[in-house]
C-alpha cells in the first residue's frame, strides 16, 4: 500500500538517524575506552594514529585494568546490580496487586485509574526525587512529624543511605512496573478464571495456577523496565544515597565530570553495557514482537 | 468469588496512590510556606513564587529548556512519525526486527551511557569533520530527539493498528496518488497521535538532566541542570515553587495528550 520509494524514505530516515546518533556512539565509546588518558583537550590519545610511518596502534587496556584492580569499581557494579534487583522485586510486590486491582475494578474505572498511575511519571523526575529529599532528611517532614508526636527521641536516619536509594527507585519506576502488568492482566481471559472457580478451584489456587503463570510476560517486561535503567541510575543515588554505597552511574559521572578521565568513563560504560546486554536483548525481544509493548 | 479480596485489593490500590501522590502534595504545600525552611510550616505565603519570577538564572534556563523542548519534540515527531509508519504500514521488511530493536533500546538504556556515548560521538565528529563546532542547543536537541522519537513511534503505531486500512486503500482505488492519499487520508487520521506524541516528547525533553549534562557545552544550561546544582547544595523553597509549576504543567500536558488519545479511541470505536 506504500510504494517502494516511499517505503525507502519512511524506513530509511529514522533508521539512518538511529544508526548515526544511537548506535554509532557505542562504537565510539568502545574505541575511546581503548585509548590513553592524558591531560589535554580532548583528554585522550587516539588509539589509532596515522603518522608518517603509516598507521600505528596505540590502544591500551589500561582503563579496563584500572576497573579490575580498584575495589571501588567492582563494588559499584555489585551494589548497582544488587540494589536494582531488590528495588525491582519491591516494585513487583507493590505493583502487581495494584495492576490486578485496577483490572478487577471493571472497564469504566480502568482508564482513569491507570492514568493516575502514569501521571507522576510525567511530572519532572528531578522534582519527585527532590520531594523525597524534603521528606527524608534528618530535619525533613517525616522526622519533624515523628518528633512532634513524641514517637522518636531523635531524628531517624532516613536519607543518605541505601534505604533512601531503594525508596527513590521504587517510587520513580513503579509506573513502569504497573503498566505492562496491567496490559497483560487486562488481556487475560476472565472466563479462564471463572472456569477454574466453577471447577472448584479456590481463589488463591486459581490465582497461583492460572493468573500468575499467564501474566508472566508482563512480570518480565515490567521487571526489565525497572531493572535495566535502575542499574545505571545516577540522580537517585546522588541525591538520596550515602557516600558509602558507590553505584555505577554515580561513579561513571564522577569519572567523567570530576576526574575528566574519558577512557575510564568509557570503559565503565562498556562494562555496564556488557552486564546489561542480556536483559536489554530480552527486553527488545519481548517488546519488538507484534502486540508486545514495553511502554505506553 | 467472595467480596473481601477485592476490598483488600482496593485498599492496597489506595495505599499505592497515596505513596505516589503524598510526596508531590507535601512539596506543593510547602511551596506556599512563609518560612525559608522547606520542612516547617510557618504560614501561607506566595513570596517564593515572586522570588522565582525575579530569578534570572532560572528564567534564562527555563527559556533555553523550552526552546530545546519545542525543537526536539518537533524533530522527534517527524522522525517518530516516519518510524511509526514504517512499523504500522510497511509490513515485513528486511531489517524490521533490527529496526524495532534499535527503536526500543533508547527507552531502557541507562541515561549515563546514552549521554556519555553521544557526547563522545559529537567530539569525534567535531575532530573529523569540524561539526558540531560547539556543543549546546543543537547537540541537546539531537540527543533529545533521539530518545523521544521512540515514544512518538509507539503512539503512532498504536493509532495505525486501530485504523481500518480500507480507508487508505479506498483512496488509492479511487485513483489518488500515494502522496495525496497520505496527505488527505492517513495524515489527518494519525494527527491526534502525532500531537500526543509531540506533547510526550516535549515533556521528556524538559525533564532530562543526565543526557543534556553530557552533550551540552559552556553557556548552555538547561532548567534541570540549574535545579540539580541548586538542590545539591540544599533545599530551597524557590525549588518547591518551581516544582509546583512543573506539576501543574505536567497535568495540563498529560491531560491534553490523554484527551487526544481518548478522543481518537472513541472516534475509532464509532
Amino acid at each position: 500500500m506504500i510504494g517502494h520509494r516511499a517505503r525507502a524514505v519512511v524506513i530509511g530516515i529514522p533508521l539512518v538517524w538511529l544508526a548515526l546518533f544511537f548506535l554509532a556512539p557505542f562504537a565510539v565509546v568502545l574505541w575511546i575506552s581503548l585509548s590513553q588518558a592524558v591531560d589535554a583537550q580532548p583528554p585522550y590519545v587516539p588509539a589509532l594514529e596515522l603518522g608518517r610511518a603509516g598507521i600505528s596502534f596505540r590502544g591500551t587496556l589500561d582503563s579496563y585494568r584500572l576497573l579490575l584492580d580498584d575495589d571501588l569499581y567492582v563494588a559499584a557494579y555489585a551494589n548497582s546490580v544488587r540494589i536494582a534487583l531488590t528495588s525491582t522485586a519491591i516494585c513487583l510486590l507493590i505493583g502487581y496487586p495494584m495492576a490486578y486491582a485496577i483490572v478487577r475494578t471493571g472497564p469504566a474505572w480502568r482508564g482513569p485509574l491507570l492514568m493516575l498511575v502514569v501521571l507522576p511519571f510525567w511530572t519532572s523526575f528531578l522534582v519527585r526525587v527532590y520531594a523525597w529529599m524534603t521528606l527524608l532528611r534528618p530535619t525533613g517532614t517525616i522526622n519533624q512529624a515523628l518528633l512532634a508526636l513524641g514517637l522518636v527521641a531523635e531524628p531517624l536516619p532516613l536519607s543518605a543511605n541505601e534505604f533512601a536509594v531503594h525508596l527513590g527507585i521504587v517510587y520513580s519506576y513503579l509506573p513502569f512496573m504497573v503498566l505492562p502488568l496491567y496490559a497483560t492482566l487486562e488481556r487475560l481471559d476472565r472466563e479462564l478464571l471463572e472456569a477454574a472457580a466453577d471447577l472448584g478451584c479456590r481463589p488463591w489456587r486459581a490465582f497461583l495456577s492460572v493468573t500468575l503463570p499467564l501474566s508472566l510476560p508482563g512480570v518480565i517486561a515490567g521487571a526489565l523496565l525497572v531493572f535495566i535503567p535502575a542499574v545505571g541510575e545516577f540522580v537517585i543515588p546522588d541525591l538520596l544515597g550515602g557516600s558509602d554505597t558507590p553505584m555505577i552511574g554515580r561513579v561513571l559521572w564522577a569519572e567523567f565530570f570530576s576526574n575528566r578521565d574519558w577512557p575510564a568513563a568509557s570503559a565503565l560504560a562498556v562494562v555496564t553495557l556488557f552486564v546489561l546486554a542480556g536483559p536489554i536483548a530480552l527486553f527488545q525481544h519481548l517488546a519488538a514482537r507484534p502486540g508486545g509493548r514495553g511502554r505506553p | 468469588m467472595n467480596d473481601r479480596r477485592p476490598r483488600r485489593l482496593l485498599a492496597w490500590l489506595g495505599l499505592g496512590y497515596a505513596f505516589l501522590y503524598a510526596p508531590i502534595l507535601v512539596l506543593i504545600l510547602f511551596s506556599f510556606n512563609e518560612s525559608r525552611l522547606v520542612t516547617v510550616w510557618a504560614g501561607f505565603s506566595t513570596r517564593w513564587y515572586a522570588e522565582l519570577a525575579r530569578n534570572e538564572r532560572i528564567i534564562d534556563a527555563a527559556l533555553l529548556s523550552l526552546s530545546v523542548a519545542v525543537v526536539s519534540a518537533s524533530l522527534a515527531t517527524v522522525l517518530g512519525g516516519l518510524a511509526g509508519l514504517a512499523l504500522g504500514r510497511c509490513g515485513r521488511f528486511p531489517l524490521r526486527i533490527a529496526f524495532a530493536a534499535l527503536l526500543i533500546a533508547p527507552l531502557v538504556m541507562p541515561e549515563v551511557i546514552t549521554g556519555l556515548s553521544q557526547l563522545l560521538l559529537f567530539v569525534t565528529l567535531e575532530g573529523a569533520f569540524g561539526w558540531p563546532s560547539e556543543r549546546g542547543f543543537a547537540t541537546i536537541v539531537i540527543a533529545h530527539a533521539t530518545f523521544s522519537l521512540a515514544y512518538v513511534a509507539l503512539v503512532v503505531e498504536a493509532r495505525l493498528a486501530g485504523l481500518d486500512p480500507a480507508l487508505e486503500e479506498a483512496a488509492a482505488d479511487l485513483g489518488a496518488r500515494p502522496l495525496w492519499a497520505f496527505a488527505g487520508v492517513t495524515l489527518p487520521l494519525i494527527a491526534p497521535a502525532l500531537v500526543a506524541g509531540w506533547l510526550l516528547a516535549f515533556t521528556l525533553s524538559l525533564d532530562d538532566l543526565v543526557i543534556a549534562s553530557f552533550v551540552t557545552g559552556p553557556g548552555a544550561t538547561t532548567l534541570p541542570m540549574v535545579v540539580f546544582s541548586s538542590i545539591r547544595l540544599g533545599l530551597s523553597p524557590q525549588i518547591n515553587a518551581l516544582a509546583a509549576l512543573f506539576v501543574l504543567m505536567a497535568l495540563l500536558v498529560v491531560g491534553a495528550a490523554g484527551w487526544l488519545i481518548g478522543r481518537q479511541r472513541r472516534i475509532a470505536a464509532v
